[in-house]
């Protein structure tokens, strides 16, 4: 092992700049987990390239001396797909940071992966348009990493995932190919291989550039808050607002749990009594928004709204989502430890749910606040623990792991916007069966055939599932009948 | 088409299982309606129209899940009686279109580049792969990231990586108001007014240009379209009728593509770009489709598309065959890759032999 180490460094020196080939224990440190900081692990070797020629060599070197290699972006992840593999190389391309272009006529930018998904937009403000997914993170994370996560934010519902909003992205695969996929004109011919690449979490090939869609921001951005006795009247009144033909830019939900820590966090002005509040943003035209306020307003107010608040003016209006957009903070303030699901349910089963989530958080005794991107169904159960408790983390996964469980029971599935990675590798087994697993492991072949790239992530081997599947009963059938037992 | 819903995946399962055991090719057939469309067709024909119905619908989630077989105008009529729609506007072609060709074909409407494409629209689907595989990929729900994103996959595959059978996809509300306005202005005076507005957040829906004519479609809250269409003016008569003219654009119906004449191409390019195409256009999709008349050799055509950017598409409608062309060709990295996504879906090449590429 360490002379394989020692050997690798040296021809990675050869491609790129010593001081680009991290291989010390101490230089290797802040590369150990990403935002998923249950999973830690070192690199063997971490490599900082700067170039597409640079990726292109390191990728050939290791497909050569079959060393695994994981791509990282920010490392602000939630589901361990940036973990490193201890026999591995962890491909860092936080280098990649430049926007290459701004085309207004076309309305795309053309930026490197490594570039911040708030800085895309804050390039392109000053020509009225932005960039429109907005995870919660995106001050830090970085294009690269949305497009391998497909990842969401809080205005998914009205203007789509990643996916939906990128043209073309340049990949280079395992063997030092350069692939462009999609392109700078709509519906580009073949299969459509940047839907496939996007949210395939480093498994098909290494993104070094994306050419994203930018949209017109919009005139005018108003939000209410309602405040609701109960759960299932607040999801009442997101299914009477989606049944009048609205499409809100932002449509959020809260429990009491998770309005009493925010608001203490944050003073959003939230009712900390309330069982559940509603976050409703409509934008767009300024005669529009004045016309859906007030549509809104009166279907919440039927749906049992007890208190309704729009904000008044762009500060309130940001206090507002303050609160929403602390929530995670906020939770950490009142826990040692917290842990976030990412599960998504049909709406219409959110009543159920809940109240499923509520029996297993006494049931594990730990508690659990709840918030929801209500608008697409996208579930954030925060589990409270403690990592000094002995036990307590493997309760916490236990617990995650029968929720999740649950949100694939009533037709939804285990992750909206995070990632599977490895924290939800198992779930996968539960969410496809053996022969959909394999075709997607013949698909990772066609891309990769040594399984180089990020390996143990996003799909589980069928051996791995055999054995969770011993635990674990599928639609009342056992999930592998298929596979002997062990 | 029978009058009751029918789930008949049992019996494509069999077909499917049946000819790849006898290495048998099948075309995979649903109304008929794009048997133009692709390089050629061989094999059996595997019809899907019995495997018809809408097997889920909820208005309030905005999903509606869908067997392949059934007609793209039941499917709206299903969606309009709750006052929704399919986002992407696709053809209907007289009844015969179906969800599984619409899907296969990635053929979307005027709507398109402000609403998203067919596979922009599917949320999960389920499927028989060339190895006679009935496989479930993504879900009814609209935030999935679960596994390799196969669903979207199979959107303008051409039925050569598997059978669709049953599609869920994301809905939209119909618009409370629409109208149509017009400008008569040159084509370059045109695609700057476009340029213009597109960077502005007007309710735009449809935009098109031909005869000398610019045509643009408003679709939102009455209040925002009636304010659009002030700010935007236009000299034309600009009423709700001209709303018709955007549906013929969508069904084919429109003079330009009836009236017959030079063999038609669909050229896909980046808005702005300012092509110097050889022939007669119609241009959509904002500057970004330019449908082409055009007796220029095909490498031409696709060389002009891609100097301009872009890429063309053989669009032999009432034509008779394409002829063995279609698409501008792929670079040889990315065939390459195709052939070996084609062999992990379709390892014996049963489906839709050679109706999207030569090589498979």
């Amino acid at each position: 092992m360490k002379n394989k180490k020692h050997r690798l460094l040296k021809k990675l020196r050869r491609i790129l700049p010593a001081e680009a080939v991290l291989g010390d224990e101490e230089q290797l440190r802040p590369y150990e987990c990403d935002a998923l900081s249950a999973y830690r692990r070192l690199p063997m070797i971490a490599v900082l390239p700067d170039n597409v020629a640079q990726v292109r060599a390191v990728l050939q070197l290791c497909a050569r001396e079959q060393v695994p290699v994981v791509a990282r972006g920010a490392g602000t992840g939630l589901s361990g797909g940036a973990l490193p593999r201890t026999d591995g190389v962890l491909l860092v391309m936080a280098r990649f940071n430049r926007i290459l272009a701004v085309d207004e006529h076309n309305r795309t930018a053309t930026v490197q992966p490594g570039v911040t998904n708030l800085a895309v937009s804050e390039a392109v403000a000053h020509l009225g348009l932005f960039y429109a997914p907005d995870p919660s993170s995106q001050l830090a994370c970085t294009i690269g990493g949305n497009v391998a996560e497909n990842s969401g934010g809080v205005h998914c519902l009205k203007y789509g995932l990643t996916v939906h909003n990128i043209m073309e992205v340049k990949a280079v695969t395992m063997d030092g190919t350069a692939l462009t996929l999609g392109g700078r004109a709509l519906d580009a011919p073949g299969f459509d291989l940047a839907a496939l690449i996007t949210g395939s979490e480093g498994l098909l090939g290494v993104i070094v550039e994306v050419t994203v869609k930018l949209l017109p921001q919009p005139d005018t951005a108003r939000v209410l808050l309602a405040a609701f006795d109960q759960v299932e009247k607040a999801g009442d009144g997101v299914a009477a607002v989606i049944g009048a033909g609205i499409i809100p830019a932002g449509l959020e939900m809260m429990d009491n749990p998770a309005i009493r820590a925010t608001e203490e966090f944050a003073g959003a002005g939230y009712p900390v009594d309330a069982e559940a509040i509603l976050l409703c943003e409509v934008d767009g035209m300024a005669e529009e928004v004045a016309a859906q306020m007030e549509t809104v307003d009166a279907l919440l107010r039927q749906a049992g709204a007890v208190h309704i608040r729009a904000a008044r003016d762009e500060h309130e209006r940001a206090l507002f989502w303050s609160g929403r957009k602390g929530a995670f903070p906020a939770v950490g303030r009142i826990s040692p430890d917290y842990y976030c699901i990412d599960g998504t349910i049909p709406r219409r089963e959110l009543g159920r749910v809940l109240r499923h989530i509520k029996k297993l958080s006494a049931e594990f005794n730990l508690r659990v606040a709840n918030v929801f991107h209500a608008g697409d169904g996208n579930l954030h159960p925060l589990i409270l623990y403690d990592a000094n408790v002995p036990g307590e983390l493997e309760r916490t996964e236990e617990l995650a792991a029968a929720i999740l469980q649950h949100c694939v029971e009533v037709g939804g599935t285990i992750t909206g916007e995070h990632g599977v990675g490895v924290e939800k590798i198992n779930q996968m087994c539960t969410q496809f069966n053996a022969r959909e697993l394999a075709q997607m492991h013949a698909v990772k072949s066609a891309f990769d055939p040594g399984g180089l790239l990020n390996p143990g992530k996003a799909v589980p081997t069928l051996a791995r599932c055999a054995e969770f599947g011993a635990m674990h009963v599928h639609h009342g059938k056992v999930a592998f009948p298929e596979l002997e037992r062990f | 088409m029978a009058a009751t819903d029918h789930d008949a995946s049992a019996e494509l399962l069999r077909a499917v299982k049946q000819a790849r055991k006898e290495k048998r090719a099948l075309r995979i057939r649903g109304g008929g309606s794009k048997d133009f469309l692709g390089r050629e067709l061989n094999g059996d024909v595997l019809a899907t129209v019995s495997h018809h119905g809408i097997t889920a619908y909820d208005p309030a989630e905005l999903v509606v899940t869908v067997r392949a077989g059934t007609s793209v105008t039941a499917l709206s009529a299903a969606l309009a009686a709750h006052r929704q729609m399919l986002g992407f506007e696709p053809p209907e072609f007289g009844g015969r279109a179906t969800v599984g060709g619409t899907v296969a074909s990635g053929l979307s409407g005027p709507r398109r580049p402000y609403a998203g494409s067919a596979r922009d629209f599917v949320l999960g689907l389920t499927c028989i792969t060339g190895k006679a595989q009935l496989l479930r990929f993504g879900g009814q729900v609209i935030k999935n990231v679960a596994g390799y994103d196969l669903s979207r996959l199979m959107a303008g595959a051409m039925g050569t990586l598997a059978v669709l059978c049953e599609v869920s996809f994301k809905v939209l509300p119909l618009p409370a108001a629409e109208r149509g306005l017009a400008f008569s202005v040159t084509q370059d005076a045109a695609l700057q007014m476009l340029a213009g507005w597109a960077r502005k957040p007007l309710p735009l829906s449809g935009a098109a240009y031909h005869d000398s004519l610019l045509r643009i479609r408003l679709s939102g809250a009455r209040s925002a379209v009636d304010a659009a269409a002030a700010a935007m003016g236009g000299d034309a008569d600009g009423g709700d009728g001209d709303v018709a003219w955007w549906r013929q654009l969508r069904e084919f119906d429109l003079p330009f593509f009836t009236a017959g004449g030079a063999p038609l191409w669909r050229v896909s390019l980046p808005p702005a770009a300012r092509p110097r195409l050889p022939g007669d256009s119609l241009v959509d999709w904002g500057g970004a489709q330019h449908w082409l008349r055009s007796e220029a050799p095909a490498a031409n055509i696709f060389n002009a598309a891609q100097n301009a950017g872009g890429h063309a598409v053989r669009f032999p409608l009432g034509e008779g065959e394409s002829g063995g062309v279609y698409l501008s060709p792929l670079p040889a990295a990315l065939l390459r890759l195709h052939q070996k996504l084609k062999t992990a879906f379709d390892p014996d090449g049963v489906l839709n032999r050679g109706r999207l590429c030569a090589e498979f």
